[in-house]
């Protein structure tokens, strides 16, 4: 009988862990849920009076008269996220093959912590240290070596300081995607008489060119969503960029900057939910996108 | 015997202070199937590695001695890696396609080495194909990629990709541990037939095997060679105490 006691005992406690576990498992599964349908509830207000494609497309940004047309801010953060994109994808291939190809044992136990560290600085700093270096350096050398005058606070500056701080997250993803390809692969071309760079320009690279592919698409998402580092050196000034030595405002910082300001303008708490919507959407799609390709990868090898 | 292919003189390796092979002397003679045998850990795999200089790749090791293909020093010599690699295919435990069609890995040695004419890979391709038997079985779809092939024959493949480079030299490392008994067979004949124009290399641990196929063994134990010697004395009569017990099963 008293075994019979412990034994019930012990399933209940089993079942009250079971069901702690179950219950922030759904949490976690309910919060993506409840932020979409709370952004999509919140700029349905906006969404009712003007067509999305309108709201997309113009370039009128003025809330006072009920205007919000989001394009230079799509604008702005496409050019930022691209740009930051094409100066960081070189560096993180570059630095991820040699470390992994060429590079002795040490130097990747080494590396490893500074990119931990790079990854791990607030983007604040990063911003400051924009604001600090790049901006006077944009302004001062690189507006006049092209002809131009520039404040510094530009889509190029912001730019610059989004891949820096996408090349750590990115040559993570990287290093153990390569260290993840089979060593035997690259044996069996150097055996047939491949030489160094010849195995990895055509297996290495090959193999990896679905991982190499997503993690940019994981970049890319990190990038667009990155808020304060680029908010600080951008400009901030709602007008379509023309050039990358303008000023731009990217979603992310018009949403920052403005929100719990000017709420008693109609409409301009739904035109700022409906950008949070829109840099949601965005940013999910490149992260399920990548996610596919690196499953979609892992399973035809 | 006459000039063996591959002679290994006071080769010594070690890894991190602790040394893998110990003072090795191995003839190879030229075109018959050398079984290199012996436990587990006992270093035949990175012997053979030696041989086509893939312990170039692991920075820690360090190698001392010579090999000698003819009259050359392969281990220290400053001719092109490349060309000594290629005088030598390799065959791996289990079988790495590389990530390409079925065309592409049979041709990837030539094109690599410059040979870019198309109906001279189309027609080397088939011959090698052939010469492992695999031509029937794959030449509907040789643009499939490589990896849809049953891992039977991709070991074929991979054969055939070694071929293809024209060595002289077959190093193969267990090249039926991850085969099904058929197309375990299948390698072993093929090895039987290559031997009249290839000198063949195996690591094996699997005694019935060695005794199947060998011509030459090299019996290993803890980095160092215990005894080796023409197949049939080395199993009618053998020498060392050590290997009479192992191929009465005595250790593994």
């Amino acid at each position: 009988m008293r075994f019979r006691l412990f034994d019930i005992s012990r399933k209940l406690r089993n079942s009250i862990h079971t069901s702690w576990m179950i219950a922030s498992l759904s949490i976690v599964l309910l919060i993506p849920l409840v932020l979409t349908a709370g952004l999509v509830i919140k700029s349905l207000p906006l969404l009712e009076q003007q067509p999305l494609l309108t709201l997309l497309f113009s370039s009128n940004w003025k809330p006072l008269s009920g205007e919000f047309g989001f394009y230079p801010f799509i604008v702005s953060s496409v050019w930022v996220t691209i740009l930051a994109l094409l100066f960081s994808i070189p560096i993180c291939l570059l630095t991820s093959i040699h470390l992994t190809q060429y590079a002795k044992k040490w130097v990747l136990k080494i590396m490893q912590p500074v990119i931990d560290i790079l990854a791990g600085i607030p983007s604040v700093i990063y911003g400051v240290w924009g604001i600090l270096v790049i901006i006077p350096f944009i302004s001062d050398h690189v507006a006049p070596f092209l002809g131009k005058s520039s404040s510094g606070y530009s889509i190029l500056a912001g730019s610059i300081v989004l891949s820096i701080m996408v090349i750590p997250f990115v040559l993570n993803i990287l290093i153990e995607l390569f260290n993840n390809i089979p060593v035997e692969l690259s044996e069996a071309s150097l055996s047939l008489g491949a030489t160094r760079w010849q195995t990895i320009k055509f297996v290495v690279l090959k193999k990896g060119l679905p991982g190499i592919i997503s993690s940019f698409g994981l970049g890319m998402s990190r990038a667009f969503g990155e808020t304060i580092a680029v908010l600080m050196v951008v400009g901030n000034v709602a007008k379509v960029p023309t050039g990358i030595l303008q000023p731009g405002y990217p979603l992310p910082a018009l949403i920052a900057n403005n929100y719990g300001e000017m709420m008693s303008i109609p409409q301009y708490d739904a035109a700022l939910m409906l950008s949070a919507f829109i840099l949601f959407v965005v940013v999910l799609f490149f992260n399920a996108g990548s996610r596919l390709l690196i499953i979609r990868s892992g399973k035809h090898n | 015997m006459d000039q063996p292919e591959i002679s290994i003189r006071n080769l010594n390796l070690s890894f991190e202070k602790q040394q893998i092979l110990k003072n090795i002397n191995v003839d190879i003679p030229r075109h018959k199937i050398t079984v290199i045998m012996g436990p587990s850990g006992c270093g035949k795999t990175t012997l053979m590695r030696c041989m086509n200089r893939l312990t170039d790749l692991n920075t820690q090791a360090k190698v001392s001695g010579n090999i000698f293909i003819g009259d050359r020093d392969i281990l220290n010599t400053n001719d092109d890696i490349t060309e000594i690699r290629k005088m030598m295919g390799l065959l791996a435990q289990r079988p790495y396609p590389l990530p390409m069609n079925i065309f592409n890995n049979v041709a990837y040695g030539l094109r690599i080495s410059g040979r870019k004419k198309k109906r001279f890979l189309e027609k080397r391709v088939e011959h090698y194909l052939r010469q492992v038997n695999l031509w029937e079985e794959v030449k509907d779809r040789l643009r499939d990629p490589a990896a849809v092939l049953s891992i039977g024959q991709q070991q074929r493949l991979c054969l055939a990709r070694g071929l293809a480079v024209d060595p002289r030299i077959i190093l193969a490392d267990e090249p039926t541990s991850a085969l099904d008994p058929i197309s375990s067979q299948l390698i072993e004949e093929k090895f039987a037939e290559l031997k009249s124009s290839y000198t063949i290399v195996m690591v094996t641990h699997i005694l019935r095997q060695a005794r199947r196929i060998a011509d030459h063994v090299v019996f290993m134990y803890m980095g160092e060679v215990i005894e080796q010697g023409p197949a049939n004395e080395f199993f009618e009569n053998p020498q060392m105490e050590m290997t009479k017990s192992y191929l009465k099963g005595l250790f593994y």
